[in-house]
């Protein structure tokens, strides 16, 4: 549509992910690097999804669009299914690289802990996600143009961009939840990861039922939301601490080493 | 014209966008591209809607001006609106909500007064569309200007102040000069055809007010490109393409060059250039080219095509005369390019000639037959032009009265009148002109009008074949219609002015009276011809004999009818022919062409044989350009600009507020997300705490 749309669906699409980025990876070396391996790991696992629906389609009857929309929703879930694969996957070699890191390194502790590699992993399985989610339709909101001569909805390019931010935060909650069953063998954990994952994709064959879709998307989110905040070690009290602002005293009742 | 160097730019094909968690990236960019035509819907196939047939004007210079039509590098972007009427611009020009505007016209509202309006008004235009219809308009419309080619006819303030500038005749009084005007938004021409339609449902679904409201966002726009380098006038652009920047400098603009046509009856020695001895010459002339507003339309079928068919056919005609009993003067006939643009191919001809760079100079031309526009021919009349400054000297005048006899008496018997038009009248624009600057030759023009024209669509893209009214009963084949010899054929104009010209150039060139009544022009002959350049140039006849990647514009269809008229078959093989093999054959005397020739019955292997003819091409490149002169009065100095992308498209545009509350949403998520992170990484070590890792373990 023009600059001042690519600009803002560019800043509502990646805002929170770059926030995130800036403020809590940036600075360290560590975990930019296990970022950068999480995406890779979300790119691989969508290669092998497309492989896989490439020659499906090849082998299909392309005239008939029932069987192409058939194929639509196995290609879906077979993506979603082959992500979270590769996100276990990661996790276990993430399990066995700590291992590693700890023999090599010099000091007592561990460099960086699971519950971080969690979170940073699945941050970077956000932004290869979104990355791809939403960069193609980005380019095209630079043109003059804007989606509606064929009777489409006009707002596709804000629907787009709100949807991609819920799948990166969706994404990372996703990944803290994960590790955190995994750690603590708690499969029912991974499989509503999974099966909330399946809901999100699955609910976007509701567009352009914008409404439809985005509206329990963002309902799913808060409510991973919640569970990983948990599961990363918050508890309510925590935060009545930090609102009331009476974290200071608390600090100086718990002082520990920075 | 020449044709400049159009880069195109190719569409990248975007990728399959059917839902936000794709994991198909990869392989829609496969998909997409090998399949474009199956659901390949693309998130900018749901934005744009791509114009197929866009036909744009295009930007020329000369010496002193630009003429034409500009876009932004961008492509120019406007809210379309169906003009309804003269009044109706008054929504687009100043009371219209939504500038800048892309008008779309109907053929009938692209007058001058609208255009110059909206020329006025640019600010708030942003491109204009006509609409050109399937059928001719009832009215006559010129866009070429009134006097054409004024400042390099012969009839300047030196020859003869009273005859110049169009003092005595207007020659084309339906002239609008719009072909000459500067527009700085794009103008291009449409047809009526599904575009047109989706584009006119989308301005009755969007654009248009209902009950005098004010129409509401989104609006239905299109985006034009067609952004010519070229500025200012010629000697810039000729000195931009010669800065040397870069190992590939880049041309901003080309000279309008192509080659003349010509061919003697009498084969003469195309190596010894300059003036030959005892050689006298009758030169019959006539115009190859033509043009319109728009670019590459140029069917020029009254301006042009029609004298040069006539003279093909008058070659044809006069093949066994001159072949079995030769006159004792050789006859040249030459097609001149360019003549539209201040006479590019006879001033060269001419320039040529008196540098001694030609087969023969100046001092061998006899006289001059010129055919001009000979199509139209309401009560059979032909007129024959002559200039009446070079006849005040007696012995010219004897000439000319001469040459006007022969023709009369050739006329006679033929169902057609031959006069002169009886007032002391200056020449029309015709290539005679630029010979007449050089030295007084006796000649005459012959054209179909008394004074001013008759053609009432000169220069015009509704100058067709349905203007000449050449048309065929509809259940005809296209080869049907190529043999179809119609009625309008049997007696038609060309075919008269045809077989006049033939028996006037036999005697004029000293050739016996007895052999008169044998030169007749073929109907069948003069009516394929005309089908090939008229209505279809991709016909069986035109396939035998002209080769198919070649058979774009009259130069060289022309070049190649000539040679297979005029000429015959030797016995070589093809190699021979096309390598000019100097042993056997005689490259300075003629020319050879392969023709790929017909398909014998039985088979499908085209059997193509070598002809010999004495039919060449000259360059047709103004003088002004090899002599540097770039600001030249004398010599035509028009380029033509280059471009890089010629293409349109429509879509639909959201209000402007809605981008900046995109925008705003955009800045305020980013701000939010950044203050929150903020304070959340600055506490993190509290609100994660509980549930931690035995005290070794580091946030």
């Amino acid at each position: 549509m023009t600059a001042s749309v690519f600009f803002g669906c560019t800043f509502i699409a990646f805002g929170p992910a770059i926030a995130l980025f800036l403020f809590t990876i940036a600075r360290e070396p560590l975990r930019v690097i296990f970022l950068i391996a999480g995406a890779f790991f979300w790119l691989v696992s969508l290669l092998l999804a497309s492989l896989v629906w490439f020659i499906s389609v090849q082998i299909s009857n392309k005239d008939s669009a029932a069987q192409q929309k058939g194929l639509l929703v196995f290609g879906v879930v077979l993506s979603v299914l082959l992500q979270e694969a590769f996100r276990f996957a990661y996790y276990k070699l993430l399990k066995k690289a700590n291992e590693g890191l700890l023999t090599l390194s010099q000091e007592e502790t561990m460099p960086i802990s699971i519950r971080q590699l969690a979170y940073v992993s699945g941050l970077g399985f956000g932004f290869m996600s979104g990355a791809f989610s939403v960069v193609n339709i980005l380019a095209d909101s630079v043109g003059p143009g804007t989606i509606g001569i064929h009777g489409d909805s006009q707002h596709y390019f804000l629907s787009s961009a709100f949807m991609t931010m819920a799948i990166i935060l969706l994404h990372m909650f996703w990944g803290v939840v994960f590790f955190d069953g995994c750690e603590k063998q708690r499969w029912w954990a991974v499989a509503a990861v999974v099966a909330s994952h399946l809901i999100v994709s699955c609910l976007t064959f509701q567009n352009p039922e914008y409404v439809g879709s985005l509206v329990p998307t963002y309902v799913i989110l808060f409510l991973m939301g919640v569970w990983a905040f948990y599961a990363a070690g918050g508890s309510l009290r925590n935060l009545k601490l930090c609102l009331t602002c009476k974290d200071k005293d608390f600090l100086l009742a718990n002082h520990r080493p920075r | 014209t020449s044709t400049p160097a159009c880069c195109g730019v190719l569409p990248f094909c975007r990728t399959r966008k059917m839902d936000l968690l794709s994991s198909k990236w990869l392989v829609n960019l496969l998909v997409c591209c090998l399949f474009v035509g199956v659901g390949c819907n693309s998130v900018e196939k749901k934005i744009y809607v791509n114009l197929n047939y866009t036909v744009p004007c295009v930007r020329l210079l000369n010496a002193t001006h630009q003429i034409g039509c500009q876009s932004h590098l961008s492509g120019n972007v406007g809210v379309l609106h169906v003009l309804e009427s003269e009044e109706n611009l008054d929504w687009v020009l100043h009371s219209g909500l939504t500038p800048p505007y892309l008008v779309i016209l109907e053929s009938s509202l692209f007058t001058r007064s609208i255009m110059m309006k909206l020329k006025n008004g640019s600010s708030r235009v942003a491109g204009v569309a006509v609409v050109t219809p399937n059928a001719n308009p009832s009215q006559g419309t010129s866009p070429h200007t009134s006097c054409p080619n004024e400042n390099t006819g012969v009839y300047t303030e030196n020859y003869d102040p009273t005859m110049a500038r169009c003092n005595v005749t207007v020659w084309n009084p339906l002239g609008t000069g719009l072909s000459y005007e500067e527009f700085d938004f794009p103008i291009f021409a449409m047809k009526e055809d599904n575009d047109t339609q989706v584009i006119r449902q989308c301005y009755m679904d969007h654009n248009r007010a209902g009950n005098g409201s004010t129409p509401q966002y989104p609006l239905c726009a299109m985006q034009l490109y067609s952004h010519m380098s070229a500025v200012t006038d010629t000697a810039t652009c000729m000195r931009r393409n010669n800065i040397n920047f870069s190992l590939s400098p880049e041309m901003v603009c080309d000279p309008l060059s192509d080659f003349n046509v010509w061919a003697s009856t009498r084969p003469l020695n195309n190596t010894a250039k300059g003036h030959k001895e005892g050689e006298s010459v009758v030169l019959a002339a006539a115009r190859l080219d033509s043009r319109s507003f728009f670019f590459d339309i140029a069917p020029g079928a009254e301006s042009g095509v029609s004298g040069f068919v006539a003279l093909l056919a008058a070659a044809h005609a006069l093949r066994n005369a001159t072949q079995e009993a030769p006159p004792p003067r050789n006859i040249l006939y030459a097609f001149f390019h360019g003549e539209t643009f201040d006479y590019i191919g006879s001033s060269r001809m001419v320039y040529d000639m008196e540098k001694n760079n030609f087969a023969v100079d100046l001092d061998n031309i006899h006289s001059v037959l010129e055919v001009g526009q000979v199509g139209l021919h309401a009560e059979s009349r032909l007129w024959l032009h002559s200039d009446p400054v070079s006849r005040k000297n007696s012995s010219v005048n004897e000439e000319v009265k001469k040459l006007i006899l022969r023709l009369q008496s050739a006329a006679s018997g033929l169902n057609v009148s031959v006069e002169e038009p009886g007032f002391s009248q200056p020449l029309p624009p015709s290539s005679f002109q630029r010979f007449l600057r050089a030295r007084p030759i006796p000649g005459v023009v012959i054209e179909d009008h008394r004074s001013a024209f008759t053609n009432s669509f000169y220069e015009s893209m509704y100058d067709n074949a349905e203007y000449l009214n050449i048309s065929y009963p509809p259940d005809l084949t296209p080869d049907e219609q190529l043999e179809y010899v119609t009625d309008t054929a049997k007696v038609s104009p060309t075919l008269a002015v045809a077989t006049v010209v033939a028996r006037t150039l036999y005697i004029q060139a000293g050739g016996a009276e007895s052999r008169l009544g044998s030169i007749n022009a073929d109907p069948q002959m003069v009516t394929r011809i005309l089908y090939g350049f008229l209505v279809r140039s991709n016909n069986s006849w035109f396939q035998q004999l002209i080769p198919s990647d070649l058979r774009t514009g009259p130069r060289t269809s022309t070049w190649y009818l000539l040679a297979n008229l005029t000429g015959s078959t030797v016995n070589v093989m093809s190699d021979t022919c096309f390598n000019n093999c100097v042993f056997v054959l005689l490259p300075q005397m003629y020319s050879y062409l392969w023709v790929q020739g017909a398909a014998p019955p039985n088979s499908t292997e085209r059997v193509g044989f070598c002809m010999r003819s004495a039919a060449r091409l000259s360059k047709a490149l103004s003088p002004a350009f090899d002599l540097h002169e770039y600001t030249s009065k004398d010599y035509s100095t028009w380029t033509e600009s280059r471009w890089k992308t010629i293409k349109g498209r429509i879509f639909l545009v959201a209000s402007h507020e809605l981008e900046m509350l995109t925008l705003g949403v955009g800045v305020g998520v980013l701000l939010t997300s950044l203050m929150l992170t903020y304070i959340m990484s600055s506490k993190a070590d509290i609100l994660f705490s509980s549930g931690r890792e035995p005290a070794n373990a580091t946030y």
